[in-house]
């Protein structure tokens, strides 16, 4: 923001500090960032790229509070059948084979630049969009899980059984594929994940979200300055979502 | 073939009706199958999240291929201008057709939305093997009606070469369009390999070959033609040599996988005999598909024409139990996303897959087989596709004839 | 001759067995009388309808086709023809405040789509209900 010495100093100043103190309150993670939302009536566009950084050395390995905000969240009801239902986002448990290190780490969707699920869509459905989320529309699936065979990340679920008392700003049905949206609802209106809220509120302040073009966003510093990588970076899918301490 | 004279298959008499009864009531279980997956939802399959692909698939895409390789015979004559193989050309293309109708019906009655066929016909995702794969199918359906009516109308007999070339073409990048429909995943580790495309090719002409076979000699003794022993010969030994080329395919794929450390671990997985789809594949597609059937083909028993039929239905079985090992046993290995360390989580990171079919899974890939079986013997009753007598007397003239 | 007659006979009881559902049941489908929209949802007094009825009956469905493009691959959330604010003026309400599904028999949407007989397929996968507590249009 503009610190130059104000000609008025009265009303400048105080909209200079107040200026000051958003952008100071808005570096804070876990407040929702009002200023990034977009209005409704434009366009996503590709100036920005939205990413998660999570560090798994703050990332408790009892704690499940992300995923119970993303089923919270997205309506994500279970059938007791753990082999069918729907997971958009888990916990994974590792052990390092090597050294016995033990680490926990959520995993979902990692929002590729170069997705896989996207090009073996046949129709189309499974789409990036221009700020990098990617999504399934799933008004032209067809439900042939071909994507759930291409994700390197098994991050897709299909919908096994009819869906009832859907949230309003989350459609899924039978029949076809869901994964992560990146809480692309919340996100639209300026607010967090709700994987990174509930972390940020309740958990141990492992996630970090924000947007990877944006040279002056806390993401994009701490992944400019601290070594983080992506999963099965080999694949070279450039993921939105990134690790630390793996 | 100026003496070959084709002739409907009438003398199949009043036990046509009977099977045909019988295979319609295959296919409608199978429709009700269906509708019942369809309406309850997946869950009621054994398909999951991990194996997404299950007993459907294993039928449909053996069927796809099985069509493709039974065009092989076909273009043995019309595009390589074998003619001892001219006669057996109007039933070739026939199989074709039936079998590819019959496994992309399996096929889009297991979609999640089956409803919405018409949006997959008409949105296309050009970057996707599987848009290529449904252009590719339903342009081989309409070429191979083409090239049977080419070799059914007189006046377009002249024509029959360049659509048995079409067709020939269209057969192969189809083929290589089903394998790449694994070769090009990179996800897993027992995909991602280019030699799922010629390898399916190869594999395509071993099934192709002893379902033709089988049908062939299932009519002929129905209807009661004559086949010649000369003929019998060449198809088996035919079919020897493409079980033969196939096993080879899959011994590449199997050794260069074994070889690379990263492959090591699905490798032990899929051979090593502890898992279920290591059993299918040593017993089924091995012993049963490859072993047996050429002991049988090229051993003392190989004129005996049960025989024969006996090692067509142990390619068959030994075609099947690939198609298990490779969709499901590649989607049951649990993905490496983290090399070197112990995975799990409520997702079944980490874990083999765990797939047990229903009974609607079962029915509806029978039913994709019945129908297959009633198009072809519906088609042979109706029309001349194949010779009144296959003797080899009486087609000593394309005998004669060898290149 | 009579195997002709037979055929012609044999195709009239058909044609006849096969329009008897439709000439029974169709007196059975009501005239669909929807719920009106409840007007507080809007914010305005008196509120209007978006569209004139005409027009509304004969064109929603490419209205919100085309809106669900935009918003899906776009990420536009305007209330213009948006599928979420339709379900939010036209779910009915019960006394108790709670809303009742607008695929419900009798509802504003099943009522007039059970009329024609054309299934709309937006509910497999859409709310049926606006989102809790109502919101005030924005």
């Amino acid at each position: 923001m503009d610190e130059n010495q104000p000609t008025n100093p009265g009303r400048r100043g105080f909209l200079g500090a107040a200026s000051t103190a958003v952008v100071g309150i808005a570096a804070i993670p876990g407040i929702p960032l009002v200023a990034l939302a977009r209005a409704p009536d434009v366009a996503a566009d590709d100036k920005s790229r939205w990413g998660i950084l999570i560090d798994t050395t703050k990332c408790g390995t009892d704690c499940t509070a992300c995923v119970s905000a993303c089923n919270h969240e997205n309506g994500l009801t279970g059938h007791n059948r753990p082999e069918t239902d729907a997971q958009w986002l888990r916990k994974v448990q590792l052990r390092e084979k090597a050294t016995g290190r033990v680490l926990s780490l959520p995993m979902g969707c990692q929002h590729c630049e170069n997705p896989p699920c996207v090009d073996v869509c046949p129709t189309g459905a499974s789409f990036r969009r221009a700020d990098g989320i990617v999504l399934v529309d799933k008004h032209i699936c067809i439900g042939c899980r071909y994507c759930m065979m291409a994700c390197p990340y098994k991050a897709r679920s299909f919908g096994h059984e009819e869906k009832h008392d859907q949230k309003v700003y989350a459609p899924r049905g039978k029949g076809t594929v869901e994964a992560c949206t990146l809480c692309v609802h919340r996100v639209d209106a300026g607010k967090l994940p709700a994987c990174v809220e509930a972390c940020q509120k309740e958990g141990q302040q492992a996630m970090l979200f924000g947007d990877l073009k944006d040279p002056k966003s806390e993401i994009a510093k701490r992944i400019a300055t601290e070594p983080t990588r992506q999963l099965r970076e080999a694949l070279q899918l450039n993921t939105g979502v990134r690790y630390q301490g793996l | 073939m100026k003496n070959i004279v084709f002739r409907e298959m009438k003398e199949t008499g009043r036990g046509y009706w009977l099977v045909q009864a019988l295979l319609g009531v295959m296919v409608l279980v199978a429709l009700a199958a269906a509708h019942y997956m369809e309406t309850e939802g997946h869950w009621v399959t054994g398909m999951n999240n991990q194996i997404v692909w299950g007993l459907p698939h294993v039928f449909a895409v053996f069927l796809i291929i099985t069509a493709s390789g039974e065009l092989n015979l076909a273009s043995i004559a019309s595009v390589f201008g074998k003619a001892p193989y001219k006669p057996l050309s109007r039933l070739s293309a026939l199989v074709a057709i039936a079998h590819l109708v019959g496994g992309l019906m399996i096929l889009v009655l297991d979609l999640g939305r089956s409803d919405r066929l018409l949006v997959a016909m008409t949105s296309y995702n050009l970057k996707s093997i599987f848009t290529w794969n449904i252009l590719l199918y339903n342009g081989f359906i309409v070429l191979a009606i083409v090239y049977l009516w080419t070799m059914l109308e007189r006046k377009l007999n002249p024509y029959t070469k360049a659509a048995g070339l079409g067709v020939f073409i269209w057969r192969t990048i189809l083929t290589t369009g089903t394998g790449s429909i694994f070769g090009f995943l990179v996800a897993r580790d027992a995909y991602n390999a280019a030699i799922f495309a010629p390898m399916f090719i190869i594999a395509s002409f071993a099934y192709g070959t002893a379902i033709y076979l089988m049908t062939l000699e299932t009519l002929s003794y129905w209807a009661a033609r004559p086949i010649g022993d000369e003929l019998m010969a060449r198809l088996k030994n035919l079919l020897g040599v493409f079980i033969a080329a196939s096993f080879y395919f899959f011994l590449a794929y199997h050794l260069t996988n074994l070889y690379v450390v990263q492959r090591q671990g699905v490798e032990y997985f899929l051979l090593s005999g502890e898992s279920i789809y290591s059993k299918v594949f040593w017993i089924g597609q091995i012993f049963i598909g490859t072993v047996l059937p050429l002991l049988l083909i090229y051993g003392p028993l190989a004129q005996k024409r049960l025989v024969i039929y006996l090692a067509c239905i142990l390619v068959v079985v030994g075609g099947l139990s690939q198609m298990y090992v490779t969709i499901i046993g590649g989607q049951a290995y649990p993905l490496t996303i983290f090399p070197g360390y112990e995975v799990s989580s409520t997702f079944f990171d980490g874990q083999v897959g765990n797939y047990m079919p229903t009974i609607y899974e079962a029915m509806l890939g029978i039913g994709g087989f019945a129908l297959a079986a009633l198009l072809v013997i519906a088609a042979t009753r109706m029309l001349p596709l194949i010779p009144a007598s296959l003797k080899d007397a009486d087609l000593d003239e394309c005998l004669a004839k060898k290149h | 001759m009579s195997s002709t007659r037979l055929r012609v006979a044999g195709l009239l009881i058909a044609g006849a067995l096969f329009n008897v559902p439709a000439l029974t049941y169709a007196c059975q489908v009501p005239k669909p009388t929807p719920p009106m929209a409840r007007c507080e949802h809007s914010g305005e007094k008196p509120c209007h309808c978006v569209e004139d009825l005409a027009s509304i009956r004969r064109n929603h469905m490419s209205l919100i086709l085309h809106k669900r493009n935009l918003t899906m691959r776009q990420g536009i959330r305007t209330s213009e023809n948006s599928l979420k604010e339709c379900i939010a003026c036209h779910a009915d309400q019960r006394p108790d405040g709670s809303y009742i599904p607008v695929n419900d028999p009798g509802q504003f949407c099943q009522s007039c789509h059970a009329y024609v007989g054309a299934q709309p397929d937006c509910f497999e996968c859409h709310a049926t209900t606006p989102a809790d507590p109502p919101a005030t249009k924005h």
